[in-house]
């Protein structure tokens, strides 16, 4: 029994890391393959995470709490789609705005929630949680976002290679002038595209709030939607990929954790620093073939559309 | 014309900060006077703007030549971190002997901190073809961690009481202050030094001209043979360095001690800086005024109305929000207008 609990424990943690990294990093996928580089992931999660915490305790809800941060994810989405799709303002400059933005005004807003408790997900579902038995307890912590993030991957490549508005998506990223003259609507695929990598910007950051901590402090996405931009970069753009980085950064990330059912004392502090250093070599990794990353990038990504007939 | 769209910003920044300030249930006049006018009402508030507005000046600067280069160096803040550790080691251990080129080593191992911190995305750059926007960044995090475990574990003051931080620098480590009875110290000199330098490197040197032509130009860039590599080195190293620079004035002119939080986010907020100044070295100096003044403001609105600091980094976003609008708006009119005089004078 004892020696199957830690690697459950082990698998059960990595899924649960991994799940704001799957919902962002998604959601940004899709955002690219419309081609359009949103970098405002990480204030986009900060600010689901406020929003969502924030409606919980207010209505006492969880699920208006995700509701929440999906809408107002999407609202400083929407934001970076008029600054960017509509007003042709630079997408770099624009989604580093987002971030400092999404830090600043997430901590503003959600000053009066700081240090709040909160039952979380997992509790809410199952209210006798801690008096499980502890094989059981690791089930009930995959929550329905768990699955959910594990069910998305495969969503997403369906609806990407297998739909035909996957197929005009991934036509407006390659090619908006094309796309154009097919009769599309460039833009507002591209707003669509936006809205749902912001909304599931907002769900990553809520589930950080509602169900992985579950608290609200600020800035505590830390870097997060910067590593799920990163991943995007990774997977050259390919969902199987993408779910698999999502997986290896879950377990990077609770390094920690496990460094510490194995008994080895590492400060803090350098642990902390892993998930961003694996970042880094992974880019690096993708990075070397520059051929390769760019036959496998979407060939509008980052270029203004301007209708010019 | 260009000029006009930050001045638009600003003027929009303070609408929508008075609309902020109602929706939260405050006086906005009175939030609008403690933020604006407040910290300008005394030689203590003048001189503490100088204080905040330095680093920001001297990170920005670094930004705004690389993004002329196309180069984005948003990890200013992991350099300011570095230059500030590299710094302090040098201090710590050769401070107290009152040796004058103490202060020297102290401010030049600072800026080589900064510089080879940045080196790694250079290298990851042009070696292995990583982009600098996320590799910088990631690298923020990581010196922000080697900064939290050298004040809680090596480099911890055995007397400090169990507080993360270090030990004091010794007397001759620390900057000189320009103004006694002030905490305005002689890196802001070095700042205001870097605002002539930068714009004669951007404006009249043949390395300038090969940034601004990679930047704008890049085919021409590559016809000409300005090597695209050397840019990215050039930049990131400059921008690292002035970091750095900032880092370790930081230390050396203010506590004199290195302590888990060295800056309220100086190195993202010169990114904003960098923007508002238009990637020009004399608007940027302008532009670290008025962000320090949000700094500034941000910290009596605390002090006096119990708002939170996070006021700051909200109407800062804005800003970059409403400026890169207001840029759009001058851009579309600036490229109405010449299509329109093309047309005039291919019938002449």
């Amino acid at each position: 029994m004892a020696d199957v609990q830690l690697p459950v424990a082990i698998v059960v943690a990595t899924l649960r890391a991994a799940t704001p990294l799957t919902l962002a990093g998604f959601g940004e996928l899709v955002t690219e393959r419309a081609g359009v580089l949103n970098l405002g992931v990480e204030g986009m999660m900060l600010v689901g995470a406020a929003f969502g915490f924030m409606a919980t305790v207010a209505s006492g809800s969880l699920l208006i709490g995700f509701l929440a941060a999906m809408i107002a994810g999407a609202a400083l989405a929407l934001v970076f789609g008029v600054l960017t799709l509509s007003l042709m303002a630079n997408q770099v400059a624009t989604g580093l705005a987002l971030t400092i933005f999404g830090i600043g005004f997430s901590a503003l807003v959600g000053v009066k929630f700081v240090g709040m408790p909160l039952g979380g997900l997992a509790t809410a579902l199952w209210p006798h949680l801690a008096a499980a038995p502890p094989l059981l307890q690791q089930f009930m912590l995959l929550d329905p976002v768990v699955w959910l993030a594990l069910l998305l991957p495969f969503a997403v490549h369906r609806f990407i290679y297998r739909t035909r508005a996957g197929l005009v998506l991934r036509a407006v990223g390659e090619s908006h002038d094309v796309a154009h003259a097919l009769g599309y609507s460039v833009l507002r695929i591209r707003y669509l595209a936006v809205l749902f990598g912001g909304a599931m910007s907002g769900l990553a950051g809520a589930y950080l709030s509602l169900a992985y901590t579950p608290m609200w402090t600020e800035n505590m996405v830390a870097g997060r939607g910067w590593i799920a931009l990163a991943l995007v970069v990774f997977s050259t753009w390919k969902p199987a990929w993408l779910a698999l980085g999502a997986l290896l950064f879950g377990l990077v990330t609770i390094a920690q954790f496990q460094a510490e059912a194995l008994g080895v004392a590492i400060p803090p502090n350098l642990l902390a620093m892993l998930p961003y250093l694996a970042t880094v070599g992974v880019l690096v990794l993708i990075s070397r073939d520059a051929t390769r990353l760019k036959l496998n990038a979407p060939a509008a990504l980052g270029r203004p559309f301007h209708a010019t007939a | 014309m260009v000029w006009l769209s930050p001045v638009l910003a600003a003027l929009l920044s303070v609408i929508g900060v008075t609309l902020l300030f109602a929706a939260l249930g405050r006086d906005p006049v009175e939030a609008l006077a403690t933020l604006f006018v407040t910290p300008l009402a005394s030689i203590d508030g003048l001189t503490e703007l100088g204080l905040k507005a330095t680093p920001l000046l001297l990170c920005a600067i670094g930004i705004a030549i690389g993004v002329r280069a196309d180069v984005w160096n948003i990890g200013a803040e992991g350099q300011f971190t570095l230059g500030a550790i590299v710094g302090s080691a040098v201090a710590l251990g050769w401070g107290g002997g009152g040796h004058w080129w103490v202060i020297l080593a102290t401010l030049f191992a600072g800026i080589a901190g900064g510089m080879a911190w940045a080196a790694v995305p250079a290298l990851l750059r042009t070696r292995f073809n990583a982009h600098e926007i996320l590799t910088t960044l990631m690298l923020s995090y990581v010196a922000i961690q080697l900064l939290g475990y050298l004040v809680h574990g090596p480099w911890k003051d055995p007397e400090g009481y169990s507080f993360p931080q270090t030990r004091q620098f010794a007397p001759d480590a620390m900057l000189p202050l320009l103004l006694e009875g002030t905490r305005l110290h002689i890196g802001a000199l070095f700042a205001l030094a870097a605002v002539p330098l930068g714009s004669v490197l951007l404006g009249r040197t043949l390395v300038g001209f090969r940034i601004r032509t990679v930047g704008a130009a890049p085919a021409a860039a590559r016809y000409a043979g300005f090597s695209r590599n050397a840019t990215v080195w050039v930049c990131l190293l400059l921008s690292g360095g002035l970091a750095g620079l900032a880092g370790i004035c930081e230390i050396a002119g203010g506590n004199g001690q290195l302590t888990p939080l060295i800056s309220p986010g100086y190195g993202f907020a010169a990114i904003i800086v960098a923007f508002l100044g238009r990637l020009n070295p004399v608007g940027i100096l302008f532009a670290s005024l008025l962000m320090a003044l949000l700094y500034l403001g941000g910290e009596g609105l605390q002090v006096s109305m119990q708002m939170p600091i996070a006021v700051t980094g909200t109407v800062q976003g804005m800003l970059l929000f409403f400026l890169l609008a207001a840029d759009v708006l001058i851009n579309y009119r600036v490229r109405l207008l010449p299509a329109r005089r093309a047309g005039v004078v291919t019938d002449g």
